[in-house]
């Protein structure tokens, strides 16, 4: 089948077609967690899974849709799903089986992983479970692993200006704005941000106080071929980690994006989207560098 | 009513800049910059001086509380103070009841506090308050590395597990959600029984208030920005009171107030002003994700913070003087009459039958809070002593070790 690829990006993901997302309700038995889901795209299945502050259906997402069947779901007590369902999830275990359940339950017998951030890190845990059943692995700047000489922020206790300023290569910029914006009106707004502290609140149930929960002892369990994506001035984690990662990972490559923060596929969404789509597209086998 | 002495032992001698200079005065304040061992020595004796001080002079309880890595208060064990005072006061004869406000379960572990607390039992023969609070994200989470978002449930599990570790026949094996231990088989076993009373702390939180109704457990308000601040958190305890079918006993009900007392208003204000501004823009020089992080708060009160900070911002500390403090309420300070007829207005508008003075608040040296304190204890305590005779309510929060204690109360009720 003749590969092409939609029309690119610019830098602030204008260009990509807006997909429509339906979202998806699945019962998983472990930890009686109501899965929600959210659905776009066509093509090959790919699944995504979000970072700390939350799920947002973004550019990069819409990227992916266009030649994906993507399935983006919500970590318990975000977005969609019941914001006390993480009172019932005790640990990270438990969270890597309500991954495994919702797979099979999605009919994902093998399916490639994309993470972002805290999403990468339980991407990688889930491919150093599931291990062949994962076709492909994308991280996005995971956290998960820990250096003394280049420790992770410490997101958690940053105050909204701060984690802008740490998110993003430039705060100012049209990605950044975007991503930031919060919706008009006290309630809404008031909403918007109890759902993006909770979010950081459930999310760090799995990696608090230091997000080394001995990933570094598994990733050589992982056997899908993997690309690591890192923005060159990521300031959480430092981009040193990519090697980190790559190091203990059988097949991997790394990829660094220049004028990004921690967020490359938003603030680099013209480079992302094409390394992604393509890695993807050939399966996880690594194109020869130029 | 009662009047316990209350006491963070702060760092008293910070540099003026200090809020300018660093980013928190919590988990960041450096202490080879700021801070001095053999000073805090002498903090440590000085405020240990103070509260024998506050028991010789007529205080009914003495409190201390637990902090971390903060020059606000670092008493990072209150019991290791608390076993100090058990012992002094029953050296010295005096019956003063040994309030811990308290050891926090999630930061130690609820089996060391349940046994220090029933040493301190020991110790006093029946003099202890167990505190209960909760803790604040800066200790637990930030400085003890809790998860934020199991705090709550930490703590709900490591009451019932501390209740049953004291009263339990035999030993048992305990498996719970958060602590496992094989065999628990408390020793010592606490004095009094079935148990020392408890006293939880809280803010605005109605599951709190619910929660001291459903188990007629005390409650202590605790907040820095006065009675008037206090109105609505208190009228919705008794509000909660009531639907749980509880009596409005004020024994039920603590509140926290800084206290300065002197000679005259403007003496006081000149005396006391520097040290409130010490106090509000130097110690609690913090960002406010410290004290809750993500997690710290359910999902409701989070929204709940979020919709009140957006209806109403938060008073800016900075930009007060020690005029506006005092005005505001955050502190009650000046003479004997004003001291005297402020607190009696304030425990009467909140229906409060306890109250945890701070007497030595931010720099103020021990000279002054000595002052304080003997004039707290000669111009004011016996006026206040007596707020709640007249309605013959019992006190069933005061520790039973504690010669008289209930009966004297009741023989006020009825005099």
């Amino acid at each position: 089948m003749a590969e092409r690829h939609p029309r690119r990006a610019g830098a602030d993901g204008r260009g990509w077609r807006r997909v429509s997302v339906t979202v998806k309700t699945v019962a998983v038995r472990h930890c009686g967690f109501e899965a929600k889901v959210k659905v776009a795209g066509s093509g090959e299945p790919v699944v995504y899974l979000h970072p700390a502050g939350g799920p947002a259906w973004d550019p990069f997402l819409d990227a992916l849709a266009q030649r994906h069947t993507v399935y983006a779901p919500d970590h318990p007590g975000t977005g969609d799903t019941a914001r006390d369902a993480i009172h019932r999830v005790p640990g990270l275990w438990d969270l890597v089986l309500i991954y495994d359940e919702l797979l099979d339950a999605l009919g994902l017998d093998r399916v490639a992983l994309v993470g972002a951030s805290f999403g990468g890190m339980v991407a990688c845990e889930i491919a150093a479970h599931r291990r062949s059943a994962i076709s492909a692995l994308v991280l996005l700047d995971p956290i998960g692993l820990w250096r003394d000489d280049a420790p992770v922020a410490q997101y958690m206790t940053m105050s909204p200006q701060e984690l802008a300023a740490i998110l993003f290569h430039d705060p100012q910029g049209a990605a950044a704005q975007a991503a930031l914006a919060l919706p008009p009106g006290d309630d809404e707004r008031a909403v918007a941000l109890a759902d993006l502290v909770w979010a950081m609140g459930a999310t760090g149930k799995f990696v608090w106080p230091i997000p080394d929960k001995g990933l570094a002892r598994r990733l050589h369990r992982v056997s899908a071929p993997t690309l690591i994506v890192w923005g060159e001035e990521d300031r959480l984690v430092s981009p040193v980690y990519a090697q980190e990662f790559a190091d203990r990972i059988g097949d991997a490559r790394v990829e660094l994006v220049g004028a990004a923060g921690h967020l490359p596929a938003l603030e680099r969404l013209d480079l992302v989207a094409p390394l992604v789509l393509d890695f993807l597209a050939a399966g996880g086998r690594h194109a020869s560098r130029p | 009513m009662k009047v316990t002495s209350f006491h963070f032992m702060p760092y008293r001698e910070l540099p003026d800049d200090v809020e300018l200079r660093y980013r928190s005065m919590w988990v960041d304040a450096p202490w080879h910059e700021l801070a001095d061992a053999a000073r805090a020595g002498d903090f440590y004796n000085q405020s240990i001086d103070e509260l024998m001080l506050a028991a010789e002079v007529g205080f009914d309880g003495l409190g201390t509380n637990e902090h971390h890595q903060n020059p606000y208060g670092f008493m990072c064990n209150p019991n290791l103070f608390g076993a100090i005072l058990a012992r002094m006061t029953r050296d010295r004869g005096l019956d003063t009841a040994i309030v811990q406000l308290g050891a926090t379960l999630v930061s130690a572990s609820p089996i060391r506090v349940a046994e220090e607390y029933a040493v301190l039992d020991c110790l006093s023969a029946g003099r202890l308050i167990a505190g209960i609070p909760v803790g604040i994200g800066a200790d637990a989470g930030l400085s003890y590395g809790v998860t934020p978002i199991e705090q709550r449930a930490r703590w709900r599990e490591g009451i019932e597990f501390m209740l049953k570790a004291w009263t339990s026949a035999e030993p048992f094996a305990w498996n719970g959600e958060y602590y496992q231990l094989r065999n628990v088989n408390l020793w010592p076993r606490p004095v009094q029984t079935p148990h020392p009373p408890l006293l939880v702390p809280g803010g605005h939180s109605s599951s709190t208030w619910d929660m001291c109704h459903e188990r007629d457990w005390a409650y202590a308000f605790l907040s820095y920005f006065g009675a008037k601040a206090a109105e609505a958190a208190m009228d919705g305890f008794w509000e909660h009171a009531d639907a749980h079918g509880r009596e409005r006993n004020p024994y039920r009900a603590s509140f926290l107030q800084l206290v300065g007392v002197a000679e005259s208003d403007e003496r006081a204000e000149a005396e006391y002003g520097p040290h409130l501004e010490y106090f509000y823009k130097r110690l609690l020089h913090f960002p406010p994700q410290y004290f809750t992080p993500p997690g710290y708060l359910e999902y409701p009160s989070q929204l709940g913070a979020f919709k009140a900070l957006a209806a109403s911002p938060p008073v800016d500390l900075k930009a007060l003087t020690s005029r506006d403090m005092i005005e505001r309420g955050f502190a009650v300070v000046g003479s004997p009459a004003t001291v005297r007829d402020q607190l009696e207005a304030i425990a009467r508008r909140l229906g409060v039958g306890h109250l945890l003075a701070i007497t030595q608040f931010g720099s103020m040296p021990h000279e002054l809070a000595e002052r304080n304190i003997r004039l707290l204890g000669s111009e004011v305590l016996p006026h206040l002593r007596t707020i709640w005779n007249a309605e013959g309510w019992q006190d069933r929060w005061w520790p039973s070790g504690i010669p008289g204690a209930r009966e004297r109360t009741a023989v006020g009720g009825a005099a």
